[in-house]
């Protein structure tokens, strides 16, 4: 770009480069700046349910942002990572009486282990096939939940997960306050941000970038390809299962819809509103997703037209989402 | 019918093949486009694979690299049989391609796409440490760009390349696994005979550290640089030889009739 250094005059030349080192410096402290941007988030929303459920399902689409965004596999059974996060943690605490800091972990674990039988048959499989594979198998995990009424409760749902206050060493946490329980769950998603930009980052964060950018040349390159996109397939429903376990204590309950395959398209249309792909973008989403969908809802009850309406609008003309599109603007 | 070629006095008989290629077909459905070709490669050479359109060059070279396993035979590598591993296990085992039509990571750096394929044999499975401090990655790609004139474009995506640059970089990416075997599908393909010629040298130099197989179809390019060439025609071994001797060859004249050898 040398040629256009002459043309373009000195001081936008300044200009662009101070942009350019802006943009470093924000992905350098990224981690920090979510955190930040999470931290004061809630004193702005309407009211702090809506930003729990901002909270837990920008953390929802960040997980799913990994396969999707960053990986390049379109995955359409995210709900079965996600509701089974919700019953692995859920089950737990309300059947056996097992304390919330192991529960939460267990829900990790069930949401991993579903990622890893789900992945297993579906990264065999390629574009729309990977997508009908991922949905085939989150619809028999619901129809098996739905069965399995004595430990999941079915169509009903799982009730009574309650977590009313939380204990570490000397301090109470009371959960039945709002504001407390977004900050509670604010240092789960911060813990999951940080080991997220880790992972991004590392070595293993480019073999992702490679598989969605030429899987042919990467496996000529000595990568086991299909292990590399099991791997990656398990890693993003480990993070949706943390988010589903997150909603399983916020709620109380687990509703049999987090399981529905309308969960998966939720979180695939969050995602691209905010940019696939990019590390903020799903919080973005999330938040523009669910915040049209509370406001329009009290106005008509036709919210998802006027939601879908805007979805097009955004694929047509702002395919990179909101978050894609002003780093697209910016970055020099 | 088989045509079996030995080690041809461009190779001594003392060393023992760095590839041996034993009766190895393959057919597509009914159609035969490769038959029972045998063929033992010498360490440290340069060997072109030549022969006219259709000849089953690019599908002899997918069973050497492994895109895929031969019908019929068999592929040593080392001493070691290698028939049906799959593609992956080559690259890690030291042999390296690089493909006919341009293929690699377009929105990644040109730094980066040599930087991810050196790493792949290199750092086993590590999701935690930063990237950018394994610094002995990212100074072998350095090296390896340096080597094919490239590195003057390292931040660059390599989408923005021109062509002739992204031969070059197919080959830094291919190097990228310090492969003791390079193969290689008509690097040249789309080059200005400029570029093709410097491409030719940069073939030379690379086969000073290791062995090379080069597929090529015109004939003219491979002649001045080759320790020993093979034709194929018709899936076969027509001929296998020096330069000098596949020039003289009248099959090899009648095969490729009209073009001048
Ligand atoms: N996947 C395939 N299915 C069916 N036939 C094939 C397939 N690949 C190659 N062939 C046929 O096998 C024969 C040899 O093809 P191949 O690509 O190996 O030739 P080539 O020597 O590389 O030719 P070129 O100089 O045009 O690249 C051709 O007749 C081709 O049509
Ligand atoms: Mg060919």
């Amino acid at each position: 770009m040398t040629d256009h250094a002459h043309t373009v005059p000195a001081t936008a030349m300044q200009n662009h480069e101070r942009i350019g080192a802006f943009i470093d410096w924000a992905t350098r402290w990224r981690v920090l700046l979510a955190i930040l941007f999470l931290a004061v988030f809630p004193w702005f929303a309407p009211y702090t349910a809506l930003a729990v459920n901002i909270l837990i399902f920008g953390l929802f689409a960040m997980g799913f942002n990994l396969i999707y965004g960053y990986a390049g596999m379109l995955s359409f059974g995210h709900a079965a990572v996600f509701g089974l996060g919700a019953y692995g943690c859920g089950i737990p605490i309300a059947k056996f009486g097992v304390p919330w800091f192991l529960a939460l972990p267990l829900g990790v674990a069930v949401a991993g282990i579903a990622a890893a039988i789900i992945g297993w048959l579906a990264t065999r499989t390629r574009g729309i096939y990977f997508a009908m594979v991922t949905l085939a198998l989150s619809q028999v995990v619901y129809y098996i939940v739905f069965q399995s009424v004595p430990l999941t409760g079915g169509e009903d749902g799982l009730r009574g997960v309650s977590v009313p206050e939380i204990r570490i060493g000397p301090m109470q946490v009371n959960l039945l306050d709002p504001m407390t329980k977004y900050y509670a769950i604010l240092v789960v998603v911060a813990a999951a941000l940080w080991i997220f930009s880790r992972i991004l980052n590392s070595p293993f964060g480019a073999v992702i970038e490679a598989l969605r950018e030429n899987e042919m040349r990467a496996t000529a390159c000595g990568y086991d390809v299909t292990r590399m996109r099991w791997l990656v397939f398990v890693l993003s429903g480990m993070f949706s299962g943390l988010a589903g376990a997150l909603y399983a204590i916020h709620l109380s309950i687990v509703p049999i819809e987090t399981l529905h395959y309308f969960t998966s398209a939720n979180v695939l249309m969050m995602t691209l509103l905010g940019g696939m792909g990019t590390f903020f973008g799903p919080f973005l989403g999330a938040f523009c997703y669910l915040l049209l969908q509370d406001v329009i809802s009290v106005v008509t009850t036709h919210w998802q037209l006027v939601v879908g309406a805007l979805f097009v609008f955004l694929i047509l003309f702002f395919p990179r989402g909101i978050w894609g599109s002003i780093i697209h603007w910016l970055r020099p | 019918m088989t045509m079996t070629a030995t080690l041809s006095d461009t190779a001594p008989a003392n060393v023992s093949p760095i590839l041996s290629v034993r009766e190895v077909g393959k057919k597509f459905g009914g159609f035969t486009a490769l038959d029972g070709v045998t063929v033992d490669f010498a360490p440290g050479r340069l060997t072109s694979i030549i022969g006219p359109n259709g000849a089953g060059k690019s599908t002899f070279f997918n069973v050497l690299s492994g895109a895929f396993p031969p019908s019929t035979g068999n592929v040593l590598f080392e001493g070691r049989d290698i028939t049906g591993l799959p593609q992956h296990a080559f690259a890690r085992m030291g042999i390296a391609k690089s493909f006919q039509i341009t293929n690699l990571f377009p929105h990644l750096s040109v730094l980066e796409n040599v930087r991810v394929a050196a790493q792949a044999t290199r750092t086993g499975l590590d999701l935690w440490r930063p990237r950018a401090r394994l610094t002995e990655l990212v100074d072998r790609a350095e090296a390896l760009l340096v080597l094919v004139g490239l590195a003057h474009r390292r931040h660059q995506p390599a989408e923005n390349l021109a062509h002739g640059e992204q031969r070059c970089l197919e080959i830094a990416v291919a190097l990228a696994c310090e492969p003791r075997l390079l193969l290689l599908d008509e690097p040249t393909a789309g080059m200005s005979p400029e570029e093709a010629r410097q491409m030719m040298d940069l073939i030379v130099r690379l086969n000073a550290e290791r062995s090379v197989i080069l597929v090529e179809h015109r004939m003219k390019l491979v002649m001045g640089i080759s320790d020993r060439i093979l034709v194929l025609h018709q899936g076969r071994l027509l001929a296998d030889g020096t330069p000098g001797d596949i020039k003289a060859d009248p099959e090899v004249r009648r095969v490729y009739l009209g073009q001048s050898v």
